[in-house]
C-alpha cells in the first residue's frame, strides 16, 4: 500500500484525526495563553502588562469562538453534535469538555469582558443611534448605572471572576492535553505530563500571540510600544518557555531511558517521519532559537530596537514551534501503527472538507472575529476601563 | 437392526429439533418484520470467542463471509474481522514478520513452503468485545456501549463521527464507514446470536478454529476450551477485560 | 463605599439571563433526549433492537441440514463433518428463504478447494495439504475426492 512501512493494523490505513483536530488545540491554546496574560494585571497587579489586559480579553474570545469550528468540519455527523450536551458521558474527556467550554466561554471569558467595558458600552449606548444603539443597549442589558460604586462593584465581581478564571483558563486546555493523555492504546500521547505540557505550551503560544498583537496594533495605529509592557510580556514568554521545555524534555528523557515496547517504534518514527516537525520546527526553531534570543534580551542590555525585533522573532517563532508541537502530538501519534510494526503517512488534501484549505481559513478566522470586536469594543484610546487605569496611547 | 433403528432414530430426532429450531429463527426473517427473536433474554448470555491458532488455515473464510453477513466495504480497507500472516524467526520474536493483504479476504497464498527454520502461523482477529472497554469509556455521547449480554454495540444513529472510540481501541478493530459517516466495528453477529445462530465467522469457519462463546452457558464448549488450553488474550497489560480467548497465542503477536 | 441598590441591577439583570439560559437548556434537553436513552445503561435501548434486527445473510447450518438430511449424512461419516454446508456454497440465506425460487450456483470443483487445502508451512502438519500445480493439475479434485466425504473412492 502507497506510503505504508511495515505492517499496519488492517483499519489503520488512514489517519483518523487530521489537520483540523491539529488545530484545535493550537486554538485553545491560545485562549488559555492569552487569558492568563490578561489575569496576570488583574490578580497579580502586574501594571506593566496593563496595556494588552483588552486585547488579550478580546483575542481570547475570538479565538474562542472559533474554536468549535474545525471540530464541526471535522465530524462525519456535525449536526448530531449537540448530543453532547444532551447525553454527556461523564466518563468520557471529550464530553465533558463540552461542558468546560461552555463554562469558560459564558461564566468567565464574557462576563468578564462584559464587567470590564460596562462603562464604555453604556457611554457608547447613550452616545449612538441606530442599529448601533440597539447593540450597545442590548450589551448593557439596558442598564446605564455607571456610577462610582457600581463600577466599584464591578471590579470586584471582575476579580473574583479572573481568580476563578485562572483555575478555568488551565481546566480548558489542561482538559485538551488529558483527551489525548487518557488513551492508554495510544503509547505517544498516553503520558499524565500529557495536560502539563499542553498547558504550558498554550501559555507560551498566547503569550507570544498577544505580544505580536501588541506590536501589529500599535503599528497599524501609528503608535509607540511601551516598551516596559513588552519587555514584561517578553519575561513571562522566557520563564514559562523554560517551564516549557523543561517538561518536554522530562518525557523525551523518560521515554528514552525506559525504552518500553513502544519506545523502538516511536523512535524510529520520530528519525523518519517526524523529523523535520519535530527536531527542526518546534525543538530547534521553535524552542531553542527564541529561548535563545529571549535569553540575550533577558542577560544583556540591548538598545530598545533591538529588543524589538527580538520580541517579534522569537514571537513569531514560538507560535510555529507551538503549532509544531501539536502537529507532532495529533499527527505523529497516528503515523505509527498500534501494532508498532509499520508506520503510514498522512495525506494533506487540499480544498476538501479536511484539507489545508479551511485549516487556513480557520486560523484567519480568529483575526477577522477579532477586528470585528475589536471594532465594537475599543480596547485603547477614548474611555479607561473599569480598573481605572491608564491605557497606554 | 437395533444398532441401525437407534441410529435411525437419534438422526431423526435430531433433524426434527434442528428443524424447529430453523424454523423458528426463519419466521422472524420471512414475516419482513424485524423483531426481538422471542425466547432470547439478555440476562442469559454473556458472549465472548474462542479462537484456536493451532487449527487456523488462513484460508480467509471468516473474513469473506463477515463482509458479505454485515454489508461491510470492500473498498477501501476497512474490516470487521480479519486475518494476519506471522513469519516468526524463533531466536527472534520481537521482530516477526507479519502482513495481512486486504485482510486476508483472498486467503494467504502467495507464500507456500518457505524456510522450514521458520515459524508460521495466522491470527483471526475481530473486536474483542471488552468487559472493560477503552473504546466505551471515551465515547462522549453514548454512541457506543456495551451491552447487557456482552456485546460492544454501535448505535448508527447517535453516532457522530469524532473518531475518539477508533483511537481509543488498542487492537485497531474499529473503524469509520465512508458510506454512513459514523462507525463501525465487528457487532459478534448480534442479529444472528440473538436468534440462536451463529456468527458468519463462526459458522463459515472450516476447521473450527473460530467459535462463539457464551461464558453463561454451562454447556458451552468455552468452558472446557479455557480449562484444557493455555489461553491468551491480545495486550492483557492494557487491561481491556478482553473476551477473545486465544489458545495456542505466540509471544510475537501484537 | 456606600451601594445602593440600583448598583446591582445589572447584574441580577445578568444572572437572570444566565438562569434563563439554563432553563432553556433543560427544556430542549427534556424534549429532545431520546425516551428510551438510560435504560439499561448511557445509551438509547433502541439501539440494541437495530443492532438484532438486520437481515440474515447466511442461513446457518440448521438450515440446510432440514431439507437436505440426506447431504448431511454423507458428510457426517468423513472428514468435512465439522465443516459447514456454507463455508464452500457461501451464503445461502436466500435460498433458504426462497428454496424452490432461488437456486444457488454450484461450487467450483477445484477453487473451492484450494482454498484451504493448499500447502503451507502455516498449516497444522495433521491438515490435509498439497501442492496445487503438483496434486492432479489437469483435473478437477472431485474427480477422486467426493466433495461431501472426500474419503478416496
Amino acid at each position: 500500500m502507497p506510503g505504508v512501512e511495515g505492517f499496519i493494523y488492517p483499519n489503520e490505513f488512514e489517519l483518523q484525526w487530521g489537520i483540523l483536530i491539529v488545530l484545535y488545540p493550537f486554538i485553545t491554546g491560545l485562549v488559555a495563553g492569552a487569558f492568563i496574560l490578561a489575569s496576570l494585571e488583574r490578580v497579580f497587579n502586574v501594571e506593566a502588562v496593563k496595556p494588552t489586559y483588552r486585547l488579550a480579553l478580546l483575542t481570547a474570545l475570538a479565538f474562542l469562538l472559533v474554536a468549535p469550528l474545525p471540530l464541526q468540519l471535522h465530524l462525519g455527523h456535525p449536526e448530531r453534535s449537540f448530543e453532547m450536551y444532551l447525553t454527556p458521558h461523564t466518563q468520557s474527556a471529550m464530553a465533558m469538555f463540552g461542558f468546560v467550554y461552555l463554562w469558560y466561554l459564558m461564566a468567565v471569558l464574557v462576563l468578564e469582558i462584559w464587567l470590564d467595558y460596562r462603562r464604555d458600552i453604556v457611554l457608547r449606548w447613550r452616545a449612538s443611534k441606530g442599529i448601533s444603539k440597539v447593540v450597545y443597549g442590548a450589551m448593557a442589558l439596558w442598564s446605564g448605572n455607571i456610577g462610582p460604586s457600581a463600577l466599584e462593584l464591578d471590579d470586584r465581581v471582575g476579580r473574583a471572576l479572573t481568580v476563578i478564571g485562572i483555575p478555568s483558563a488551565f481546566l480548558l486546555h489542561g482538559y485538551v492535553g488529558f483527551i489525548f493523555g487518557s488513551v492508554k492504546a495510544n503509547p505517544w500521547w498516553s503520558t499524565p505530563l500529557m495536560p502539563i505540557v499542553f498547558l504550558f505550551s498554550a501559555i507560551v503560544s498566547g503569550i507570544a500571540c498577544i505580544l505580536l498583537l501588541y506590536f501589529a496594533t500599535c503599528w497599524a495605529r501609528r503608535v509607540t510600544v511601551d516598551m516596559r509592557c513588552v519587555d514584561t510580556i517578553a519575561k513571562y514568554l522566557y520563564y514559562a518557555f523554560l517551564v516549557d521545555f523543561t517538561l518536554e524534555t522530562l518525557d523525551l528523557v523518560h521515554r528514552l531511558y525506559e525504552s518500553d515496547e513502544s519506545f523502538h517504534a516511536l523512535d524510529f518514527m520520530v528519525k523518519t517521519r517526524l523529523f523535520t516537525s519535530q527536531i527542526v520546527l518546534q525543538i530547534l526553531v521553535g524552542t531553542l532559537v527564541p529561548i535563545g534570543l529571549l535569553a540575550l534580551t533577558q542577560l544583556f542590555t540591548l538598545r530598545d530596537k533591538a529588543r524589538r525585533v527580538i520580541y517579534v522573532l522569537a514571537g513569531g517563532l514560538t507560535l510555529v514551534g507551538i503549532f509544531a508541537m501539536r502537529w507532532n502530538v495529533v499527527i505523529g501519534g497516528q503515523l505509527f501503527s498500534k501494532s508498532f510494526l509499520g508506520y503510514t503517512t498522512y495525506k494533506m488534501q487540499f480544498a476538501t472538507r479536511e484539507g489545508l484549505l479551511p485549516a487556513v481559513g480557520l486560523l484567519i478566522l480568529p483575526f477577522v472575529v477579532l477586528w470585528v470586536l475589536v471594532r465594537l469594543l475599543p480596547p485603547w484610546g477614548e474611555g479607561e476601563s473599569a480598573a481605572g487605569g491608564d491605557v497606554a496611547g | 437392526m437395533d444398532q441401525d433403528r437407534r441410529s435411525f432414530l437419534g438422526h431423526a430426532g435430531k433433524l426434527l429439533v434442528l428443524t424447529a429450531s430453523a424454523a423458528v429463527a426463519w419466521e422472524h426473517v420471512l414475516e419482513g418484520r424485524p423483531e426481538e427473536a422471542p425466547n432470547y433474554r439478555v440476562s442469559d448470555h454473556w458472549w465472548g470467542m474462542a479462537i484456536d491458532i493451532d487449527k487456523c488455515i488462513g484460508c480467509g473464510t471468516c473474513v469473506r463471509a463477515c463482509k458479505k453477513e454485515n454489508d461491510v466495504p470492500l473498498e477501501p480497507f476497512t474490516f470487521r474481522t480479519w486475518v494476519e500472516r506471522y513469519v516468526v524467526d524463533p531466536e527472534d520474536i520481537d521482530h516477526p514478520q507479519v502482513d495481512s493483504v486486504n485482510g486476508g479476504y483472498q486467503g494467504f497464498y502467495d507464500r507456500e513452503l518457505l524456510d522450514p527454520r521458520l515459524k508460521m502461523f495466522y491470527v483471526p482477529k475481530l473486536c474483542n468485545q471488552c468487559a472493560h472497554s477503552p473504546c466505551v469509556q471515551v465515547c462522549p455521547v453514548g454512541a457506543t456501549f456495551e451491552s447487557p449480554d456482552g456485546v460492544v454495540l454501535v448505535d448508527t444513529s447517535y453516532c457522530l463521527g469524532c473518531r475518539y472510540c477508533v483511537q481509543a481501541c488498542p487492537y485497531g478493530c474499529r473503524f469509520i464507514d465512508p458510506r454512513t459517516s459514523t462507525v463501525d466495528k465487528c457487532s459478534l453477529c448480534y442479529h444472528r446470536i440473538t436468534r440462536g445462530l451463529t456468527t458468519a465467522c463462526c459458522e463459515t469457519c472450516p476447521t473450527g478454529a473460530r467459535v462463539l462463546a457464551d461464558l453463561k452457558d454451562p454447556k458451552d464448549p468455552i468452558h472446557a476450551f479455557l480449562r484444557e488450553h493455555r489461553v491468551q488474550v491480545l495486550k492483557p497489560q492494557m487491561a481491556t477485560g478482553s473476551k477473545t480467548y486465544y489458545n495456542g497465542l505466540d509471544g510475537s503477536v501484537r | 463605599m456606600k451601594r445602593a441598590p440600583g448598583d446591582y441591577v445589572h447584574l441580577v439583570k445578568m444572572a437572570g439571563l444566565f438562569a434563563v439560559g439554563v432553563l432553556a437548556f433543560v427544556i430542549v434537553r427534556w424534549v429532545m433526549v431520546p425516551a428510551d436513552f438510560g435504560v439499561y445503561g448511557h445509551y438509547r435501548a433502541g439501539a440494541l433492537k437495530d443492532n438484532m434486527t438486520r437481515p440474515l445473510v447466511y442461513a446457518g447450518q440448521a438450515s440446510c441440514v432440514g431439507c437436505h438430511p440426506d447431504v448431511a449424512e454423507v458428510r457426517a461419516k468423513g472428514r468435512h463433518a465439522h465443516v459447514a454446508c456454507e463455508s464452500c456454497h457461501g451464503a445461502l440465506g436466500t435460498h433458504a428463504g426462497n428454496p424452490d425460487g432461488i437456486k444457488p450456483a454450484r461450487p467450483d470443483r477445484r477453487t473451492t478447494c484450494i482454498i484451504c487445502h493448499t500447502a503451507s508451512i502455516a498449516k497444522p502438519k495433521s491438515f490435509p495439504q498439497v501442492v496445487p500445480s503438483e496434486h492432479a493439475p489437469d483435473g478437477t479434485c472431485a474427480d477422486c475426492h467426493p466433495v461431501h466425504n472426500p474419503k478416496l473412492s
